[in-house]
């Protein structure tokens, strides 16, 4: 076989896209640029460790299956875990949203890294309103019957029936997050492969400078 | 060739400064475990939120006029499920944004008929009643007009509706078979078998609440008791819960609409509210390609916090 063949193999040019883009230092850096120096940055890894954490109690959970916590202690303890792993989400998600737009995280070609963090904002959302419709309590039972309205209103009622205890604890626990994670992979490599946003270079006039890194 | 002057709300200086030792497995770990222990505490310390589901059988024992009067509404078309349109039924005018009739272009695709499956199927359902078997075929034999006759009259008397010694009386001689039916009913749902046959369209195993739940919301009973846990519509509604919990916090924005005119004066208000959502979250996504609103962080100089070290080391600039 010829290295002409082999270079026009799809998993030889795959391998080189990947090894060109996300090259192992860059997966797993030891480095970071000296301007990564603020609390603010600690709030997207403390949010993907609150979505580590939401998964883990959430399969806990379903082990025993959807009624098991209304009636067992631990069941409702894990529950409780469950329930504070997404606040604790959601708290640590908006501080990382609100500053990484503080800082125009978009700029330098990562637009598309912003994208994917607000598609995933949303689709988390989704994804907790669909755990609260389908505890099958008395909260589930007043948050259902006033949500149809507003997705009837949009004419998503038809097909996204909120008052289907089945099919949101489907989009639960399996479409919403299966979603949910692969958007949060997408945002993480992207933001491996373009790095951290430098700091605005305050001072200098936009004509002085020179478009290092743009779109 | 020339090149592109620099945007600074659109471009990034390439870095050409320094960089520090950066531990990632280590970072990862510990945010685990502090999260994890953060989340263990506030469980431990907190608990979580529980209560009950109301039943058909727990509203009809606790409020039986309740009950018999939201049949009633079920039964004369005067319900919220009965009156609603898209997507239960034809009987409503879908909520609209301008032209766009979005609800009511998708059609109906969830049947209800208020009157036929809340009231008058269940009680077909009921086996061994000659009496009640007989008044539903009167019922459903008379004409549109008659039917209307008895209902009215059985809705004008039933303010004065009482309930005595597990009966539902009403002072009425010309509403036909309507106070038979609506009194076995509110019978059958204190018994608990109104729940079950609720549910029965699918067979054996179900689990699609879509019945039993748009009738308990159109009775005043869970209203009352979702307005005294704080989680009525002017109370920030659905984005509470039971007890003193967060709830979901993050549809504050979506719930604070409902809170304000015109969203909680008009009959569009959900479509509204929705519509306003909508464009805010596609302006959220697109913040990078809008200018004017890309340049906000650049104006507010949050950013000069964020940075304060790098900002102090170089000396003002990068």
């Amino acid at each position: 076989m010829s290295n002409a063949e082999i270079d026009r193999q799809w998993t030889t040019r795959l391998r080189r896209r990947v090894e060109g883009k996300l090259p192992p230092e860059k997966v797993l850096p030891d480095t970071q640029p000296s301007y990564v120096a603020s609390w603010i940055y600690v709030f997207g890894v403390a949010t993907l460790a609150s979505l580590g954490v939401v998964i883990f109690t959430g399969c806990v959970l379903a082990l025993r299956g959807p009624q098991w916590w209304h009636g067992s202690q631990y069941g409702h303890f894990v529950n409780s875990l469950h329930l504070w792993s997404v606040e604790i989400f959601f708290f640590t998600m908006v501080i990382h949203l609100w500053g990484k737009f503080a800082m125009a995280a978009w700029r330098g070609g990562r637009t598309l890294t912003w994208m994917t963090g607000v598609v995933t904002f949303l689709a988390s959302i989704a994804t907790a309103f669909t755990g609260y419709a389908s505890q099958s309590n008395f909260d589930s039972q007043w948050i259902t019957t006033q949500a149809k309205d507003g997705i009837n209103a949009t004419g998503a009622g038809a097909y996204f029936n909120v008052l289907n205890l089945g099919q949101m604890l489907m989009w639960h626990i399996v479409l919403l997050p299966i979603a949910a994670v692969v958007l949060t992979a997408l945002h993480v490599i992207l933001v491996r492969i373009k790095g951290v946003v430098p700091p605005f270079e305050d001072d200098v006039k936009p004509a002085a400078q020179k478009v290092a890194v743009g779109e | 060739m020339t090149k592109k002057a620099f945007r600074p709300d659109v471009d990034a200086p390439e870095w050409k400064g320094g960089h520090t030792p950066y531990d990632i497995i280590k970072e990862g770990t510990i945010a685990l475990l502090v999260i994890a222990l953060l989340t263990l505490i506030f469980a431990v310390v907190f608990g979580s939120p529980d209560e009950a589901a109301i039943t058909i059988k727990s509203w009809s024992n606790a409020d039986p006029i309740d009950f018999a009067t939201t049949a009633l509404s079920e039964l004369n078309g005067t319900s919220i499920s009965a009156s609603y349109g898209a997507p239960y039924n034809h009987n409503g005018a879908s909520q609209q944004i301008g032209p766009l009739q979005l609800a009511k272009w998708v059609g109906v695709r969830i049947p209800i008929n208020s009157a036929q499956n809340f009231v008058i199927e269940p009680l077909k359902a009921l086996p061994n009643e000659p009496t009640l078997d007989a008044d539903l075929k009167q019922y459903s034999s008379a004409s549109s007009s008659t039917q209307t006759g008895w209902l009215n009259a059985y809705a004008k008397a039933s303010a004065d509706m009482k309930f005595v010694k597990g009966q539902v009386v009403v002072n009425t001689t010309n509403a036909g078979p309507v106070p038979v039916m609506i009194n076995d009913l509110t019978t059958m749902a204190r018994s608990g078998a109104l729940d079950q046959d609720l549910l029965n369209d699918n067979g054996f195993y179900t689990t699609d609440y879509t019945k039993p739940l748009l009738f308990l919301a159109d009775s005043q009973y869970l209203g009352n008791l979702a307005t005294e846990q704080h989680l009525g519509g002017d109370q920030w509604g659905m984005m509470n819960e039971t007890g003193n919990y967060p709830g979901q916090a993050w549809l504050w924005l979506y719930t604070f609409w409902y809170q304000i005119p015109p969203f909680n004066q008009s009959g569009n208000g959900d479509a509204l509210v929705w519509a306003v959502m909508m464009v805010l979250s596609v302006l959220l996504l697109l913040v990078p390609v809008i200018p004017g609103l890309r340049s906000i962080p650049r104006k507010l100089r949050i950013y000069r916090l964020i940075w304060r070290e790098h900002y102090r080391d170089s000396g003002g600039s990068s």
